[in-house]
């Protein structure tokens, strides 16, 4: 379960915001407050979807579809146990 | 001459079943709308003006998403002969308080009558309004008068003159106080023939298009120029657009679509983020232009454009430039669409230090111009030195302009008005040469940032670091690096603080890309908090953005090591 969380995070602070030391905590929020940009979030769905081998709709792309990376790892699990 | 209302009518009586627009929404079915719907859509509008005595001749700012309701409140305030003001709508990213300040600033320059607004974000506006404004009425989307088939006779937009203004444009600017071209009625006319005639439109095309109607490029070419010259238009959103790139490509296939306007970082963000399988059955032979606007244009991102989409029926010759500002409506040059635009190799230090554009002699440094082509029929281009006077081809000045399709003003801005115009002339802030009659546009005079499309004053972001605590007046510095992977710039900001401990500056780091995030809905791509004495200054104690940048680079390339 963590696993997600530490994938998902490294990829966020690595690739997106391009601070590698940067630690996201697992309950932050990241779409609401301006952490993870717009043109970011396509990165996101992608990387998702090559990683875990789960398809995140373009409409599923905003705060209350997820916003943190638990809140994304649950989303992931869910559509895995599938 | 005709009025937009006049213009509207003949549609309406001639061709009332022809669909004006395809509205697209993500996750709903497309919908389209009928001239006859448009004017009935639009008259419950204008009458719903009238009823809240909104007079002709009056500013109503629309503070609406993409939708139905935003297309008609703009054209009932055409038909009722008010003059309609597209708002951008809050989004995510930006803080309420920081919107509303905005928006409280919009109204105590350009005075409008009425808001128009969903009942759910009506508390938003309430907030930003003060006693003694202007607003006599907010309009609520759900507070309509009945969709009926519109009287022109009747209608006070049909009384409207030519030189009338007949719309604001607020030109982008991220914080603070901002600037409304007027334009008349006439001079959209104006542009929009020379455009036209530019693009050789006819009944043949359909334009597809995501971009915001607050833009120019979205609300001329996007918006305008397609329905008042009945020519189909598919219309979504770049709030959709950005989540799903690949679905202009779907929409260029489906509606076997011809034109589309794009900023620069679209090129590069559609070839790097659209998988194959998103673009099955996908034939994209219908498109013949696709043209850059509104960035600094980059030859590398039309290249990885054609690579990604060639073999889904992309042509090379689609792909084309304009250049544009909302001063002159919209189009100031347009690239021959029957051949790619030129591209030249300069020498890049004759370019930096003597400003002029010569071919690189045996091997020395070059970097490619990409043209924008020759200016609109309409639209006459001198290229000035710092003296205002004209210099010879190929050398590099600021671009001035003048047209018959100009803006009447800055709205109730007479000092910005007075300031951007030199004997009829419209200085345009923008560095370029002219080579063989093409323009050839090189950057911008002020050290303005654009970033996807977007104009970002750097004082107005080093500023909103002032208000992280930790970070004193003074000691902070913002400015554009160009991303090639992007297509477009990156914004990096630089603060001092007095702490030298690292964990104490990535704090600060996060405070600082939270709080300028949330106040500009600009994104920070690198946020570097650093120790006192690091940002250079000039000697009369200025941050030198230039001199900073070139130190920054510096400190990257050695980590990048």
């Amino acid at each position: 379960m963590s696993n997600i969380q530490t994938i998902v995070g490294d990829y966020v602070s690595t690739s997106i915001l391009k601070q590698p030391q940067r630690k996201i905590l697992t309950d932050e929020p990241l779409i609401s407050s301006g952490l993870i940009d717009s043109f970011s979030l396509v990165d996101l769905a992608l990387f998702v979807e090559d990683t875990f081998g789960v398809h995140v709709d373009d409409t599923e792309l905003n705060a209350q579809a997820f916003d943190t990376l638990d809140q994304l790892a649950n989303l992931i699990q869910s559509r895995q146990a599938k | 001459m005709t009025t937009f209302s006049q213009k509207l009518q003949a549609l309406y009586v001639q061709t009332p079943e022809r669909v004006a627009i395809t509205l697209q929404h993500s996750g709903q079915p497309d919908l389209p709308i009928s001239y006859r719907q448009l004017m009935r859509g639009a008259n419950a509008y204008a009458r719903t003006y009238a009823r809240e005595k909104i007079k002709p001749g009056e500013v109503v700012v629309l503070i609406l998403q993409h939708g139905e309701d935003l297309v008609y409140s703009f054209w009932g305030a055409i038909l009722h002969g008010a003059i309609p003001s597209i708002m951008p709508f809050l989004t995510e990213k930006l803080a309420p308080e920081r919107y509303r300040a905005d928006l409280s600033a919009l109204i105590s320059v350009t005075k409008p009558s009425a808001i128009v607004t969903y009942p759910e974000f009506e508390s938003e506006v309430r907030g930003a309004l003060k006693e003694g404004d202007s607003v006599r009425s907010i309009i609520l989307t759900h507070k309509l008068e009945a969709q009926t088939d519109p009287d022109f006779d009747s209608l006070p937009g049909m009384k409207r003159l030519s030189e009338d203004i007949v719309l604001l444009q607020h030109s982008s600017g991220t914080t603070g106080l901002q600037k409304g071209v007027a334009l008349s009625h006439q001079a959209v006319f104006h542009q929009l023939d020379a455009y036209s005639r530019a693009l050789n439109l006819s009944d043949n095309d359909m334009i597809v298009s995501w971009l915001p109607l607050y833009h120019d490029m979205g609300l001329i070419a996007g918006f305008l120029m397609p329905i008042l010259s009945g020519i189909p238009l598919v219309l979504s959103s770049p709030f959709d657009w950005v989540r799903a790139p690949y679905k202009l490509m779907q929409s260029v296939s489906q509606y076997k679509g011809t034109l589309s306007w794009l900023p620069n970082f679209a090129f590069n963000f559609c070839a790097q983020k659209i998988r194959d399988r998103n673009l099955e059955n996908v034939n994209l032979s219908s498109w013949r232009a696709i043209i850059n606007c509104s960035e600094p244009v980059r030859f590398e991102s039309h290249q990885a454009f054609y690579e990604r989409f060639k073999s889904y029926g992309l042509q090379l010759e689609a792909l084309q430039c304009s250049y544009a500002m909302a001063e002159n409506v919209f189009g100031v040059t347009q690239t021959d669409l029957s051949r790619p635009p030129k591209v030249e190799e300069i020498d890049r230090e004759a370019f930096m230090v003597q400003r002029v554009a010569r071919p690189p002699m045996n091997d020395r440094p070059s970097m490619k111009m990409m043209s924008s082509g020759k200016p609109l029929s309409n639209t006459h281009i001198r290229i000035l030195d710092e003296h205002g006077k004209e210099v010879p081809e190929r050398k590099i000045g600021e671009v001035a302009l003048q047209s018959d399709c100009m803006l009447t003003g800055y709205y109730h801005r007479e000092d910005a008005t007075t300031k951007a115009l030199r004997d009829g002339w419209f200085l345009t802030g923008d560095y370029g040469y002219v080579s063989d009659g093409e323009v050839f546009v090189s950057g911008r005079k002020k050290d303005m940032i654009i970033v996807g499309g977007k104009n970002v004053y750097p004082q107005d972001l080093e500023s909103l670091t002032y208000e992280v605590p930790g970070v004193h007046a003074g000691r902070s510095v913002a400015f554009g690096i160009f991303n090639d992977e992007a297509g477009t710039e990156d914004v990096v900001v630089i603060a001092e603080v007095q702490s030298e401990d690292t964990a104490e500056q990535e704090k600060i780091a996060d405070a600082i890309r939270q709080h300028v995030t949330t106040n500009s809905a600009i994104a920070l791509r690198y946020v570097k908090v650093v120790g006192p004495k690091w940002i250079l200054k000039t000697s009369s104690g200025k941050t030198a953005r230039s001199a900073n940048k070139e130190k920054f680079l510096k400190e990257l390339e050695e980590q990048n090591k």
